[in-house]
């Protein structure tokens, strides 16, 4: 560790309470507490497990929610005397005691990088390691599932390792797909007098975006399925690695592409605390703004095709129409419709056209007479009320151990939501409360969407009110955002200021940081690591919907194929976001 | 009925003395079958990322295909004769995308909406298939990332065009694609 602190005296206190904590932890004196920008232990991989059930379970630490595990290669970092290659970073966070942590396991065989696997401890971590084994080749002794997840099951290598070529492609011919072995299993079973095997997606009207279940059937009835997922993986962790800062914000976009404003703003937030920048309140207010009616759009298109999926086409147009509304506003600022690319690093690309306000103000208004239009149409509605109420139920409990974040946790009863728990820009200031649900089945999620979006609305009025009508749009620290052109033109200072941002990119100082924000899906964190260059060194996505998927081949065992379809529909699961 | 009689040999139009009843229209057979083609294409959306959610904002009320007589879209390849590759075709899903053009019927089109689909885009990583032309054949190509609605409705309207010039689908052509690709 660069930083390398050991001493208690320079913790800060939500630090030096963790470290009382693991010295009274059957780890104790084998595991040690660093403060980075949240608390760090850094941990050997012999005493993974006893820390992870000690962290889960003492009622000091409480980790209970575990958000994501990445790793770390560095092979290239430059300025590290490191000691092993690769590190395996797990994210946490405490609803009780509304805390986050990381946990550092340093992998000391640099050959055969190894690690327990604490499934049993965090069923969300799961896919997590999974997907550590596929990019990184990490192995997870113990883990009940340890195959591919993102790339082709013909692929060759470990991807994210930093001497893996990033164009190097391997061919794969479908009989190459890994079919899970109880599915190869087709005999008749005694007693079941129909039992097979189907295949839903990956090209199927009801998987949007691009998801591939293999469910056993027993009836109509599901005993067991597996998702598999990786068809729309496109490198995007590879890609920031090679791109500097800035140019990593059209990637962002394609995330979640149905909320890409709110990828850009999680993002670059997580640039500018690396940077220690401020951005003046004007450019934060507009990004509040779009990202709330961005979160609009997200909520739209979830509850549009979920209704399509169980055929009600009407509100799909509805709701439509309030997006094609919003891209207005989008086009009017930025010039593009869905893939918005507007945040900058320091604040926003340009300033917003001289009618912004007005064009929200007219948006307050169309907004909730569609929604009303809606609720007319389908709170009532019975078929609706048959295929959502009662399905794809998520106990409180479930939804906490499955590292379910967003709406998804809401409607499980649970009211974690990151604009309230960990208020950034202006959420402290602003009137507005958490929609929460208690059945947990696809209609509480329903009506904590529909809810929500109300909340997002009442948001925007007040961020209207307190948006300084002019001013600057962005910090004015030409070592990260670019001078004004005249100036560039004008004057041999902005001219090499730009010059070395273009070429060069912005130098965040070396480190790393995790910074989450609520997306329209739940928590979305960005994990960046820097070693001094102008772009990141590793950047690893916490993905909502990610959990959410990996849930759902346990949420649907023992409803019917046609629960299925309508649990998917309200996981809001974006492949984009997903695969990445 | 100028559309017909364009490339038309024979009159297009009712000839002198002719009534009311029993009136008949004389044109090429290819031609009106062209003419009926361009003008019902059944989409097939393989919608895989964001330009998908483009797509459904050209289907949706605002822009509206049903202007252009491509609304009815399927999800059956075997009811499309349009494949709209509308997002990123990655190597896992490009098996799953040459069946699903293998299983459309004669005649058939396919468009490759935004680069990704065109050219891998600024994705050229170790996982993304640099263009679906490398597996599939492709009639119009639509840039941006991704195209505006308006993009894809000129696209509709290139291929009809296409189509009513009397140009033939890819069919031929991909059949022999399809014979080099075996082993």
């Amino acid at each position: 560790m660069s930083s390398g602190v050991v001493e208690t005296a320079t913790l800060s206190p939500a630090a030096e309470k963790l470290a009382e904590r693991i010295e009274s932890s059957p780890v104790a004196g084998r595991a040690r507490v660093v403060d980075l920008d949240i608390p760090t232990i850094e941990v050997g991989p012999g005493n993974w497990v006893a820390l992870a059930r000690f962290l889960r379970d003492d009622p000091g630490c409480q980790y209970d929610l575990f958000l994501d595990l990445c790793g770390v290669d560095n092979l290239r970092r430059r300025g590290a005397d490191r000691a092993s290659r690769f590190e395996a970073v797990i994210h946490l966070h405490s609803l009780s005691r509304n805390e986050h942590a990381r946990v550092r396991v340093v992998l000391p065989d640099d050959e055969k990088p190894s690690l327990p696997s604490v499934e049993s401890v965090w069923p969300a971590a799961d896919w997590f390691e999974r997907e550590a084994y596929d990019l990184y080749g990490f192995d997870f002794p113990g883990h009940p599932n340890l195959h591919r997840i993102l790339c082709h099951d013909a692929f060759v290598g470990h991807a994210l390792r930093k001497d893996y070529a990033p164009g190097q492609r391997w061919f794969y011919a479908e009989e190459d797909l890994r079919v899970p072995e109880w599915a190869k299993d087709t005999e008749e079973k005694a007693g079941n007098f129909e039992t097979q095997t189907i295949s839903i997606g990956p090209s199927h009207p009801a998987t949007h975006g691009i998801i591939h279940l293999i469910a056993r059937l027993d009836g109509e009835k599901i005993v067991r399925a597996e998702t598999i997922i990786g068809y729309l993986h496109r490198c995007f962790e590879k890609m920031a690695e090679k791109h500097h800062w800035n140019q990593v914000i059209p990637y962002t976009d394609r995330l979640n592409y149905v909320s890409a404003m709110n990828n850009g703003v999680g993002y670059v937030r997580t640039v500018e605390k690396m940077l220690g920048i401020e951005i003046p309140d004007r450019g934060q207010l507009v990004r509040t703004i779009l990202s709330e009616f961005s979160r609009i759009m997200d909520h739209c298109v979830c509850i549009g095709a979920n209704l399509v999926d169980i055929g009600a086409l009407t509100n799909f147009v509805y709701l439509y129409q309030n997006r094609e509304n919003i891209y207005d506003l989008l086009e009017a600022c930025c010039g593009a419709r869905l893939t918005v690319s507007y945040v900058r690093v320091g604040g926003l690309a340009i300033d917003v056209p001289d009618d912004f306000v007005p064009r929200c103000r007219k948006l307050l208004e169309t907004i909730p007479a569609l929604l009303d239009d809606i609720e007319k149409l389908v709170n009532n509605n019975r078929i609706v009320r048959n295929r959502l109420a009662g399905t794809g139920i998520v106990t409180r409990e479930q939804a906490v151990a499955w590292g379910l974040t967003g709406p998804m946790l809401r409607a499980s009863g649970v009211a974690y939501d990151v604009r309230r728990a960990r208020p950034y820009d202006f959420y402290d200031k602003f009137d507005w409360d958490i929609p929460i649900a208690r059945d947990g089945d696809n209609f509480a999620r329903y009506l904590v969407r529909m809810e929500e979006m109300r909340q997002s609305l009442k948001i925007i009025r007040q961020a209207l009110e307190i948006l300084p009508a002019k001013g600057p749009v962005s910090s004015d620290d030409w070592h990260v955002v670019l001078p004004p052109k005249d100036a560039v033109y004008h004057d041999m200072e902005s001219l090499i200021y730009h010059f070395k941002l273009v070429m060069e990119g912005i130098r965040v100082p070396a480190g790393e940081r995790y910074e989450w924000i609520e997306a329209g899906n739940g928590e979305l964190g960005f994990y960046a690591v820097s070693d001094g260059r102008g772009g990141p060194y590793r950047l690893k996505v916490r993905p909502p919907c990610f959990a959410a998927m990996a849930a759902f081949e346990k949420m649907v065992v023992g409803g019917t194929v046609s629960d299925a379809v309508a649990t998917l529909g309200t996981l809001n699961v974006i492949a984009g976001e997903l695969d990445r | 009925m100028a559309l017909f009689s364009k490339k038309s040999t024979l009159p297009a139009h009712p000839p002198a003395g002719a009534t009311g009843e029993g009136e008949f229209l004389v044109t090429k057979l290819e031609e009106m079958v062209s003419w009926a083609r361009s003008n019902s294409l059944w989409p097939f959306p393989f919608a895989t990322a964001c330009c998908g959610i483009e797509f459904m904002s050209v289907a949706a009320a605002h822009y509206d295909i049903a202007r252009f007589g491509s609304e009815v879209v399927r999800f059956s390849p075997r009811q499309a004769d349009l494949l709209i590759v509308a997002g990123t075709v990655t190597d896992k899903m490009a098996p799953i995308l040459r069946r699903i053009y293998d299983q459309m019927p004669e005649p058939k089109w396919v468009i490759s909406m935004g680069v990704c689909a065109s050219s891998g885009g600024f994705y050229r990583a170790y996982h993304v298939t640099q263009g679906i032309d490398e597996i599939i054949p492709v009639d119009v190509y639509v840039p941006g990332c991704p195209p505006t609605p308006e993009e894809l409705i000129y696209a509709i309207l290139q291929l009809q065009k296409k189509i009513q010039s009397g140009e033939k689908s890819r069919d031929s052509r991909s059949a022999r694609f399809a014979a080099e690709q075996l082993p």
